[in-house]
């Protein structure tokens, strides 16, 4: 229980940040609404609801990549990330405790944005929220070990999305498939095997992201 | 014993089970540059070791190596101390500069498993004279609160190793003599390894002798 407690008191850490902070979270709501409404103008009228679904997931992924470079903002500002490898906690426990931290973000940012893109576009199903919901947790789980990486490098603004988009490719399949598909369960539960094939990944290789 | 020029070595290694710190050979390369020439080190239970060496002299890399948050290059170090038993006080204090000071030593607390945190952080606090800023951001501090802070994080959970890079750096002089009285109660009892560019200072405390050249 001890590492659900560290995981829960590095969560907790995050959220804490952030609320006082607010580095991150309003850029990214001013982020994803601007999008939508820069998408409402941009697609033709006869764009039809399928094309918008796509530019949902757009602003979604890209969304997620402006949290996600902020992501060990903190950290990396007062070297705090050797404080926490120091520590006698799992080091997994550091990658998911930050992971938790951003898919609350990305909760909110959804929360925001679905109710947008039904004010601009078409109403929101029950499906596309499934999909964002399980794309948020592969967003987090993938996104948070390469902003790790990326953290390290002094090109960290090119090599994040670099890493991170092309792994994200999959998400955004899997989630505008969901949303239109006729048979989204397929979908659904393509996202829930990533989410789970990554997050265990991750999880086993964050040690060697965080030690030489 | 005092040593070579090039900071091999200073003292025979001992093969004695007491031997908390023994590096062989060690050396760290970042890229072509070489951080650390290779050295030899044994520092025993209960010692108080002292670095010394100019700047660039891999000091800081030595103590790194020691503290698990570098790996060598080349040679060997076993460092005979459990993780969550080691205090490491560096260049940067370790803490998040939007949480305040008991906010930081709250969270170590946690991950260190500290019992009584609490009282520990209150007294830690009270000691290094932070207790009237615990509530302000760690961002808002001097430079030399922020390294008393650092002192209570690396302190906190009374480690049986403590290695401390440079700790003088930035206090005041109140600050200093605190630190002061603080090692030569930790001397003895706890193994310190301890960088300064003034030997002088921890002379008195010290044990054992490192030249980095």
């Amino acid at each position: 229980m001890t590492y659900f407690a560290d995981v829960a008191a590095l969560a907790r850490k995050d959220l804490r940040l952030e609320l006082r902070a607010r580095d991150t979270l309003p850029a990214m709501l001013l982020f994803v609404v601007s999008t939508l409404v820069v998408f409402h103008f941009a697609l033709p009228a006869d764009a039809g609801e399928l094309a918008a679904q796509g530019l949902l997931w757009l602003a979604l992924v890209f969304t997620a990549l402006l949290g996600l470079a902020r992501a060990w903002a903190p950290e990396r500002e007062s070297g705090a990330l050797d404080g926490l490898v120091l520590a006698p906690c799992d080091r997994s426990a550091i990658w998911l405790g930050k992971a938790l931290a951003t898919f609350v973000f990305l909760g909110v940012i959804s929360a925001v944005a679905l109710p947008a893109f039904a004010v601009f576009f078409a109403p929101v199903s029950w499906e596309t929220v499934a999909g964002v919901a399980l794309a948020n947790a592969g967003i987090c789980a993938v996104g948070t070990l390469l902003a790790a990486m990326a953290a390290a490098s002094r090109t960290r603004e090119l090599v994040l999305p670099l890493l991170f988009l092309p792994l994200a490719i999959p998400l955004v399949v899997g989630g505008v498939g969901a949303s239109i598909s006729d048979d989204p369960g397929r979908f659904l539960a393509f996202l829930g095997l990533y989410d789970g094939v990554f997050a265990l990944l991750c999880w086993a290789s964050f040690e060697y992201v965080v030690s030489e | 014993m005092p040593l070579g020029p090039r900071g091999e070595l200073f003292r025979a290694v001992p093969e004695s089970g007491l031997v908390v710190i023994r590096a062989r050979a060690l050396e760290r390369r970042f890229g072509r540059k070489r951080a650390l020439r290779p050295v030899d080190l044994a520092v025993e239970r209960g010692q108080f070791a002292v670095v010394t060496g100019p700047n660039g002299s891999g000091k800081t890399t030595l103590l790194r190596l020691v503290g698990g948050l570098l790996a060598p290059t080349r040679g060997e170090l076993e460092v005979d101390v459990d993780r969550g038993r080691l205090g490491f006080v560096g260049h940067e204090a370790l803490v998040y500069r939007d949480l305040t000071a008991l906010e930081n030593l709250d969270l170590y607390g946690r991950l260190y498993r500290v019992p009584e945190r609490r009282e520990r952080i209150g007294r830690l606090l009270e000691r290094f004279d932070l207790w009237d800023a615990r509530h302000e951001r760690a961002g808002t501090f001097s430079r030399g609160m922020l390294q008393r802070l650092a002192l209570c994080r690396g302190l906190l959970h009374e480690p049986d190793l403590l290695v401390l890079d440079e700790p003088f750096t930035a206090l005041d002089a109140d600050g200093a003599a605190l630190l002061d009285r603080q090692l030569a109660e930790l001397a003895g009892a706890v193994t310190v390894l301890l960088s300064t560019h003034d030997p002088v200072r921890v002379e008195r405390l010290a044990t054992t002798r490192l030249v980095l050249g």
